[in-house]
């Protein structure tokens, strides 16, 4: 009766959120008194995953699941799961992830609560605290069936390493053709860029930058942090920045550690879809500005003037550091 | 083609969260209700099957009678009936079922839900009910185009967008991209007079097994004041995030 997860791994590496995830479940698992064992798809070397709790690991090899196709991932976790006899299943919250848990919970006859942010509350009942409301509050949910499916919300445990190590063993499913009649045509990936998903930092620009053209210190702060770019509302509907780059309730959800607001005032739905990232600091000429309510460090000044200074700094911070 | 858009009824995205009797419930109390945003980028996508491809637009919310006055928004934006299924939505699970329940009984083509829904955020409906019903699905669906019965879909992944095609009957979890915020309709007072005449038929639920439920409720710890840098001390600022917050 371990705990199952299933571990996210692409270009040649686990997500960090996979980790995360080990991490997660192996504390999970020690207050069931039973042990983690994770599902890999078409992964190469899991050794690391000992690392970070897992105790056994089964590897799925197949050509067919070389793109993500919800049914037979799902199918895959669904035989894991039977296999081990998991009463508890965690999965990421990674849009793949996501896009597969509802399915996995159905397939299961599983109760499913995502979202959830720290360890059980009880195990016995089982209650999980799972983020609600865009970040406004907190809902504790009792899981009643027998069966457990969550889903752990991005950058909200850490990663716990520990002196382990799994035991890989090769797991052959059985695949059914009418799992793939949604078929992948084609993909389309910026490269080179850090992903607001995958960010640790998350560089965001607002009205106050005036214009695209202005974008440039922006694009350098983030490449000076490793970070990645994002937007406001705003500046997504004057088609000032793509859209894929539009961060808030309506748009991507963030979760970074560091969050740098530049010339972006806060509108609660702004908040609300960022609220989940640990460290905010804002830039903003305007010291009555909502975001400095849920800052956690300002400058109240002109960025124009602010963020190329920063950047320099930071330039010489990271080559000394 | 018919098509089924869930709809769910939620607080604006302006409100204040708030929760009553011991912090079990939400607290309605001044809280304005609105189409989930992910479900009105589908619906306003299904008017446009309707108006491009003669399609036949039916919404469906499963809620109290407290929702009926959201149901009539989206019949004023041009559905063409909907469909009450008169429960409390206790969970995602409970949810779908009664979805499916729909669905089953007005043979649609093509299901399109929000990929979650602004209040409980869990993204959970849309995947159970294709499921249940053994109907494809895509997630976080920010493009749809259907010609015959073939969709052709374009989903966000982490980092990028990937094309998928799929058969009819298919279940979508749709999200702004699928139409953008400037096509949204406000309802005109046609729609909103047409929009009484409209069939809003009441159903009652079907048995479901309970498998989660909330205990309760939480808000976030109040957050201590910002600090404040000078702009002429940004080494403070560094300081801070390295040793303090440990960020960089």
């Amino acid at each position: 009766m371990s705990v199952l997860i299933y571990t996210e791994f692409a270009e040649g590496k686990f997500k960090k959120v996979a980790l995360e995830l080990a991490s997660y479940a192996k504390k999970v698992a020690e207050s069931l008194g039973t042990t983690v064992t994770a599902v890999t798809i078409n992964a190469g070397d899991v050794s690391e995953l000992g690392k970070y709790g897992v105790d056994k690991v089964l590897k799925v090899t197949d050509a067919k699941l070389d793109k993500f196709n919800a049914k037979a991932y799902a199918d895959v976790v669904k035989q894991a799961a039977q296999k081990e006899s998991a009463n508890v299943v965690i999965l990421s919250s990674t849009t793949d992830s996501l896009f597969l848990a509802p399915v996995v919970a159905v397939g299961l006859e599983a109760g499913y609560a995502s979202n959830v942010v720290a360890l059980p509350v009880s195990t016995n009942p089982f209650q999980v605290k799972r983020n609600a409301f865009s970040s406004k509050g907190f809902n504790v949910t009792e899981v009643t069936s027998d069966v457990k499916v969550l889903a752990l919300a991005k950058n909200s445990f850490g990663l716990v390493e520990t002196s382990g190590a799994a035991a890989a063993e090769d797991f052959a499913v059985s695949l059914n053709d009418a799992d793939f009649n949604v078929v992948v045509q084609s993909q389309e990936k910026a490269s080179g860029q850090v992903s607001i998903a995958d960010a640790e930092v998350v560089v965001s620009g607002g009205r106050g930058l005036k214009g695209p053209e202005n974008w440039g210190m922006i694009e350098e702060l983030a490449s000076v942090l490793g970070a990645a770019t994002a937007c406001s509302k705003p500046v997504s509907d004057l088609d000032w920045r793509p859209h894929s780059e539009h961060v808030g309730q309506t748009g991507k959800p963030v979760a970074a550690n560091l969050y740098i607001a530049v010339g972006i005032s806060g509108a609660i739905q702004h908040i609300a879809g960022i609220n989940a990232s640990k460290v905010k600091v804002v830039i903003n000429t305007d010291p009555e500005a909502p975001f400095f309510k849920v800052a956690d460090y300002g400058i109240v000044g002109d960025a124009f003037q602010i963020v190329p200074e920063l950047i320099s700094k930071l330039k010489a911070f990271k080559a000394n550091n | 083609m018919k098509i089924l858009v869930c709809i769910s009824h939620v607080p604006d995205t302006t409100a204040k969260i708030n929760f009553t009797n011991g912090d079990t419930e939400f607290d309605t109390n001044g809280v304005q209700f609105v189409i989930n945003p992910n479900d009105e980028f589908g619906l306003t996508r299904a008017i446009w099957f309707k108006e491009k491809q003669g399609a036949h637009v039916t919404v469906v919310n499963v809620g109290g009678a407290d929702t009926e006055a959201t149901i009539r928004k989206a019949l004023a934006i041009g559905a063409d009936e909907a469909i009450r299924v008169n429960a409390n939505p206790t969970d995602g699970f409970f949810v779908a079922k009664q979805l499916a329940e729909v669905v089953k009984a007005g043979s649609y083509d093509l299901v399109i839900c929000g990929k979650e829904s602004l209040d409980y955020n869990g993204g959970m409906v849309p995947g159970m009910l294709a499921t249940m019903l053994g109907f494809n699905f895509v997630n976080s669906c920010v493009g749809i185009e259907v010609d015959g019965s073939t969709a052709t879909l374009i989903r966000e992944i982490d980092g990028g967008k990937e094309t998928l095609t799929a058969n009819l009957p298919l279940v979508i979890g749709g999200q702004k991209g699928i139409v953008e915020e400037k096509d949204l309709r406000i309802p005109n007072m046609r729609g909103i007079m047409t929009a009484r005449t409209k069939a809003l038929n009441v159903m009652e639920p079907i048995a479901a097994d309970v498998k989660t439920k909330a205990v309760k409720f939480e808000k976030p710890a109040p957050k201590s004041a910002v600090k404040l840098i000078s702009p002429d001390n940004l080494d403070e600022l560094i300081n801070l995030l390295h040793n303090e917050a440990k960020v960089i």
